[in-house]
Formats: structure tokens, C-alpha cells, sequence
């Protein structure tokens, strides 16, 4: 037996040979909501590989992948970590890392995947190869408190920066000496940050604020200056509508000289002006904006939104600053990702069980995929963005 | 047989209307959906509490039906009075009492 191994593993060799040469670069991931399910996608060829069950709560799942692109990293609300194979079409590894998590990120060396957590309250940090606990960050707050964690991102020199929901802080952790996590705490950033965004330059870490008015600003090349606030007045307390789904912040939603960002509370999207940090326009959309983000050459931000208004996508004209088109895909809009040079945008559409795909020159359908329950698209060009 | 309809509908309006099977349909789907966007697609929590039977014994329905109907200033919890009435939300608390199927 001992010595059929070698054959055996020849023999392995010579059909993977055969088998159909896949390129990671072409390669996506498409998380299936309610069956725990992730696909592996041709972006080319507008086709589904492979489907990866069993991978526990998916209801807010978020996704990294490795720097080869080999690797797709799986956040689950449940605090599941799902490590997939897009080569080999196979869950690698899977672990629980805690009760109630909200998302990740890999570190700028590709080492390190760190994860946030509602319950128990921090930041966990694995290695990316065998997802062993490498650091436990709790974020404690007055007398033992922990705060859920949200906005977690990727840093240059090898850090991350995150945000504290309940304690209204953001911290940085600098992991370049992994046994010793030098951590720096911002505090009365603001009240309710929930959620952060990291410009693409690495530079400028920003949170939203919920519970008042705007956003905090950290410069991470002169971080001794402390947290700036953005637009503190722009809301006033008794003019926010209430919110049906917390918006998101991305990195994509920097275009041109401008960051476009949710209104919280509003039915606008906000351009600020990204060296002066003052309103620009309120941009008037369909309802609460929940993605805004910017076509990869910054031409075009796409936004979509909280019900009710969710069947709509409505695409900003960056030149202009104006509504240029308003979409209507289907049921239940809830995410969408841009091909890595941007003539296309995937958009998940839930409730009608498909994928659509859009040329964005166009504005056309081009192509669609069936998927149960989509709530996220993820490429894997993102492996060589930072923030995300 | 049109007048015996018609009486079962005086009765039930009586006890706090249950809503048509139709409407039970849609709640279930907004629970699952938009309540579940924060409440965790298995009401195990997220950015708001768990919904389970054990986190909420020993609060009132009304307490609920209120939070639920008019939400919580100063929190995320937004009021669902645009989208339900009164009955609707008794029988989404109900629900939220018999516990994840
Ligand atoms: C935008 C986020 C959000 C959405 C959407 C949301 N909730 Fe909540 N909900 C919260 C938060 C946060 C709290 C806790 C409020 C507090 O701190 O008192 C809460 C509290 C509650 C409570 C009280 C729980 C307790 O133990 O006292 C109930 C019941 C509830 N929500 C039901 C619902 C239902 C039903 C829906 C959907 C129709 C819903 N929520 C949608 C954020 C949300």
C-alpha cells in the first residue's frame, strides 16, 4: 500500500494536468444568504464554477482573498471564518471565532486575517494560512464594557484600524510584530460609528457616525493630530429620518477629488470635497442609500437602498454631481461589485434569485445568474486593493 | 354561510385581528429580511439584541408592540409604524415568542 503513494500522486499530477487550466484572476464569489452557500464565478464568462455549502450564517457575510488570489476568506454573522480553495473548488478550512461577527480583513503582507466581532466584543487576528489565533484584542471600554466592533479595514505598515460602535472610539492596532499588537486609541470620535472606510491610498481612515450628525476623520500620516470631525452640524437631530438598514462604507466610494458617502438619516448622498473636507452637494437619490460606490475609474457612483426603496439602483454622474439614470433591477437590491477596470457591475438582486450583470457604458443588462438569495459579490481583484 | 364568515371576522377583530395568511406571509418576510439586517437572519442578534423567547420573557407584549410599532429614540431601532399596524406587530411578538422554527 505503502508504495502505491507515489503512483497514486503521479497519477493525481496527470489529471490535474488534464483538467481545464482556471486562472484566479477571472474568479469571484457570489454568498448565498439563506442556504449558507458561497459560488465560485467565471467574471468572463459570466458562469458559475462550483457552489461551497455548509458555511453557517451568511445573512452578513463579507469577503477577502488571499494576495495570489488562490484563497476567498469568508466572514459570517456567526462568526464563522470559511477559508475556500477557488483552484480546487473546496472549502480549506473553517472555524468559529466568535458569536456574533460583522467582518474582516487581510492584512497589507497577505499573513494576517483579522476579524470583527459583536459578541464577544474585539478584534480577533488569525494567520492566514491556518487560521490559528495569532492576537485576541477585546474592545474594552469603561469598567470591563466591551463595544461591538464595526469598520474594520486593512492599513499600510501593517496595521488595522476599526471602530468601536458602542464606545465611540477608533483604535489602530500595528501588527508588525505579531506576538506584540501595539494598539492606539482614539476616543469621543463621535457617538455610534457604524461603519469605517479607509481611502485608497491607505491615508485617510473615515467612520460614520449614527447617533449625531457626520463623520470622523483619522489622517493615518499625521495621526498625532487626532480625530477631525466632517459635516457636525449637517444633520440636526430632529431632521434624521429614521433608518432601516445601516448603510455601508466602502473605499470605492472615492472618485475624482471627492468621497461620496450615505447620508444617514437622509435620503442624499453627500459629496465631500476631499481636501477641504466641506460639503461639495447633497446629491438627492430615491431613498436611504445603503452602498454608494464609485466605478473604478471614478466616472460613475452607483448607489443602492433600504427598503422600500430597494427594487432601485440609481447611478450619480461624477462629472456633473447629478442623477444620471435610475435603474430598477428587481427585488431586493443588495449589493453590487464593478469588474476591476469597471465595464461591468454585478448586481445581487434577493428576492429574485439571480445575479444580474451590467454594462455600465450601456447601462444595459448583459447577462444573468442564477443564485438563491444573493446578498454579496466579490471579486477577486480586491486582493490588491487596500481596504478591502 | 356569508352571515357565519361574517361573525368569525366580528369575533376575531375582538381578540387583536390576525393578520390575513397573505399578510403573515409578507410579515414573515420582513422579519426575516429587514428585521433580520439587524436582528441576525436567525434573530440571534447583531447590531440589535437577540429576539429569542428567552431574551424577551418577562417583557410585557405591549412593551414589544410599542418598541416595535414606534421604535427607540436615541437607538437604532427604527419605528415600523409605516409598514404594520397594531396586529401586525402582536403577531410578529408572538411569533418572536414561539422561537426560531
Ligand atoms: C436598523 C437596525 C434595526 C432594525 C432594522 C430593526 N431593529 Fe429592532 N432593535 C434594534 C436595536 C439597536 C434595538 C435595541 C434598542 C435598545 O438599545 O433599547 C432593537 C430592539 C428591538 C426590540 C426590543 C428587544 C428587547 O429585548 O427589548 C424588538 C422587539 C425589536 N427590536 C423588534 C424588531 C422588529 C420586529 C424589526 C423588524 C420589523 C426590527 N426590530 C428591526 C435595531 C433594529
Amino acid at each position: 500500500m505503502k508504495n502505491r503513494l507515489p503512483l497514486l500522486l503521479g497519477l493525481l499530477l496527470t489529471f490535474n494536468a488534464n483538467a481545464e487550466l482556471r486562472a484566479t484572476g477571472d474568479l469571484g464569489i457570489i454568498i448565498e444568504r439563506e442556504a449558507g452557500s458561497a459560488l465560485i464565478i467565471d467574471t468572463t464568462e459570466h458562469k458559475q464554477l462550483a457552489r461551497i455549502d455548509k458555511l453557517g450564517d451568511l445573512s452578513h457575510a463579507s469577503v477577502v482573498f488571499s494576495r495570489d488570489q488562490r484563497f476567498a476568506y469568508i466572514f459570517g454573522r456567526d462568526g464563522g471564518l470559511s477559508k475556500i480553495d477557488l483552484l480546487q473548488d473546496k472549502l480549506d478550512k473553517r472555524i468559529v471565532q466568535a458569536g456574533n461577527s460583522i467582518g474582516g480583513a487581510i492584512s497589507q503582507d497577505g499573513t494576517l486575517i483579522a476579524v470583527s466581532n459583536y459578541t464577544p466584543g474585539g478584534v480577533k487576528i488569525f494567520s492566514a494560512d491556518t487560521l490559528e489565533l495569532v492576537a485576541d484584542i477585546p474592545a474594552e471600554y469603561a469598567d470591563g464594557k466591551l463595544s461591538k466592533v464595526v469598520g474594520l479595514v486593512d492599513a499600510p505598515d501593517q496595521r488595522f484600524v476599526f471602530s468601536l460602535f458602542d464606545a465611540g472610539e477608533i483604535w489602530t492596532i500595528d501588527m508588525s510584530t505579531p506576538k506584540k499588537p501595539k494598539i492606539e486609541k482614539f476616543k469621543n470620535v463621535g457617538k455610534f460609528p457604524y461603519d469605517g472606510l479607509i481611502t485608497s491610498d491607505g491615508r485617510f481612515y473615515i467612520a460614520g457616525l449614527f447617533g449625531e450628525s457626520g463623520l470622523s476623520l483619522l489622517d493615518l500620516w499625521e495621526p498625532e493630530k487626532g480625530i477631525k470631525r466632517i459635516l457636525p452640524d449637517y444633520v440636526k437631530p430632529d431632521e434624521q429620518l429614521p433608518v432601516y438598514k445601516m448603510p455601508h462604507l466602502e473605499g470605492w466610494a472615492v472618485a475624482d477629488d471627492y468621497i461620496f458617502v450615505p447620508a444617514i438619516g437622509k435620503n442624499e448622498v453627500l459629496v465631500i470635497d476631499k481636501q477641504s473636507w466641506k460639503l461639495v452637494k447633497a446629491i438627492p437619490v430615491a431613498g436611504q442609500p445603503v452602498f454608494v460606490m464609485a466605478r473604478p475609474d471614478g466616472r460613475q457612483v452607483w448607489v443602492n437602498f433600504a427598503t422600500p426603496e430597494n427594487n432601485k439602483l440609481q447611478v450619480i454622474d461624477v462629472k456633473g454631481l447629478d442623477l444620471q439614470s435610475t435603474l430598477t433591477p428587481g427585488h431586493a437590491v443588495l449589493h453590487m461589485e464593478f469588474t476591476p477596470r469597471g465595464e461591468n457591475v454585478w448586481v445581487a438582486v434577493r428576492d429574485d434569485d439571480q445575479v444580474l450583470v451590467y454594462d455600465t457604458h450601456t447601462l444595459k443588462e448583459i447577462a444573468h445568474l442564477p443564485a438563491q438569495k444573493p446578498n454579496g459579490v466579490f471579486f477577486t481583484s480586491r486582493a490588491n486593493k487596500i481596504g478591502f | 354561510m356569508k352571515k357565519s364568515l361574517l361573525l368569525l371576522g366580528v369575533t376575531l377583530n375582538c381578540l387583536a385581528a390576525e393578520p390575513t395568511s397573505v399578510r403573515q406571509a409578507e410579515l414573515r418576510h420582513l422579519l426575516k429580511n429587514d428585521c433580520g439586517a439587524c436582528h441576525g437572519l436567525t434573530l440571534h442578534g447583531g447590531m440589535g439584541p437577540a429576539l429569542l423567547p428567552e431574551t424577551l420573557k418577562g417583557k410585557p407584549d405591549e412593551f414589544l408592540v410599542s418598541t416595535i410599532l414606534n421604535g427607540r429614540k436615541g437607538t437604532p431601532m427604527p419605528p415600523w409604524k409605516p409598514f404594520m399596524n397594531a396586529d401586525d406587530a402582536h403577531w410578529l411578538v408572538n411569533i418572536l415568542r414561539q422561537g426560531p422554527q
